[in-house]
């Protein structure tokens, strides 16, 4: 599903709340039926928000904020999917360069790797293309492509236009 | 390690790592604490009798002050870089995740004052059975000092300029610990029994510990929204 609409009006907010972060004024979030905030701990082992801001300490490398991020999710993980995961992002060689020392489009490469090396069923993306570069738009829409098609979802914004195989719901916010 | 406690490790770890990696502010609340005790005999008066008479205050005070000091920073930078968020968001209770931050506070923060408090009440000449309940009030006092200031961050860390309101908040709330630490203090220079201060230090230390977390996971889901 993608969320469309001008500057201000209410993407990230709208984001915000749908990931548990903040309170509606108004109704409830469900996730499988239930009130969100009820049921934290099961909802958030199963979306993953990529927001504004990334999460991505600048004096850890992209190893060790992963590191960090993958226990925190609550999945149990082996030291070569992380490596694996920033493979598939084209970190390959850069694991161990602390983040302040990499682009932008880098940083949002690690937390798209972050993304990968914990498997979630939703994901809440907040202007997941900027910054990145042509490659790695193309890289952001094909393993969107198959999160889609291993029965994931995704929840995101974007002001670029999006092509993707498949559905793609369009909201438009006004 | 999985689970709550792999992550309770991997928390305390980075919190670890970063402040070694930024060993400038690391010694800034020490340093703080260095020169506020050493300035007392210059700027007061070098005479030994009101050195010994004043040092629990000073010391104390001290302490309190510099742990004020380094609390700032306890999650500014993670709100600013959105690790926060990711904090919020996971699947552990958020409550032991504060705690692992907290911890690592107090162990750059805390713990070193632990052992340079000795040395300066040496330089207060304070009698030696001062010194030992000195110690012994700062370990039991110092985690309460980060327990109690990380409350008062989670609701300001939203704040633009919360330094203010954070002392304001977190002030008041300091002052019990610094009433029975430092009279225990000078009871055991004076050669007195010291054990009711000290139970009563562990006792809010224990409620600290336990209700705390709660307090600063509350807060700061309501500062994040």
């Amino acid at each position: 599903m993608q969320i469309q609409g001008a500057n201000g009006s209410g993407k990230t907010s709208l984001l915000r709340i749908l990931c548990g972060l903040s309170y509606p004024s108004d109704g409830e979030v469900h996730w499988r039926g239930r009130d969100i905030q009820t049921q934290r701990a099961h909802y958030f082992s199963e979306m993953a928000y990529l927001g504004h801001c990334l999460g991505i300490k600048s004096e850890l490398s992209a190893l060790e904020n992963l590191r960090v991020n993958l226990a925190l999710a609550d999945v149990g993980f082996e030291e070569v999917e992380i490596e694996n995961a920033l493979a598939r992002v084209g970190l390959a060689g850069r694991e161990e360069i602390p983040a302040r020392a990499l682009s932008a489009g880098q940083k949002q490469r690690i937390a798209w790797a972050r993304l990968l090396a914990c498997p979630t069923t939703l994901w809440i993306l907040d202007e997941p293309f900027t910054a990145l570069d042509v490659s790695g738009v193309a890289l952001v829409r094909s393993l969107l492509e198959q999160h889609l098609e291993r029965g994931g979802m995704a929840v995101l914004t974007s002001h670029q236009p999006i092509e993707l195989r498949g559905d793609l719901v369009r909201v438009t916010l006004s | 390690m999985s689970g709550l406690t792999g992550a309770f490790h991997a928390l305390l770890k980075r919190d670890l790592v970063l402040a070694f990696r930024h060993r400038g502010e690391l010694a800034n609340p020490l340093l703080f604490f260095l020169m506020i005790v050493t300035l007392y005999p210059l700027g007061v008066s070098p005479e030994v009798e009101l050195l010994r008479r004043i040092a629990p205050g000073v010391i104390w005070i001290a302490a309190l002050l510099a742990a004020l000091f380094s609390l700032e920073n306890l999650f500014r930078t993670d709100f600013e870089d959105g690790a926060l968020e990711q904090m919020l968001l996971s699947a552990h209770p958020l409550a032991v995740l504060v705690l692992a931050k907290v911890l690592a506070h107090w162990l750059v923060s805390g713990l070193p004052m632990l052992f340079l408090a000795p040395l300066l009440a040496l330089l207060l000449a304070m009698p030696e059975r001062a010194i030992v309940a000195l110690v012994l009030t700062l370990g039991l006092g110092t985690p309460l000092l980060s327990l109690i200031g990380a409350i008062g961050v989670a609701l300001t860390v939203g704040l633009r300029r919360g330094g203010v309101l954070l002392t304001l908040l977190v002030m008041p709330l300091y002052i019990p610990v610094l009433i029975f630490a430092t009279n225990a203090v000078t009871a055991a220079a004076a050669g007195m029994p010291v054990s009711g201060q000290i139970y009563f230090l562990a006792a809010l230390l224990v409620l600290a510990l336990t209700l705390a977390p709660a307090a600063i996971a509350a807060a700061l889901r309501i500062s994040v929204s």
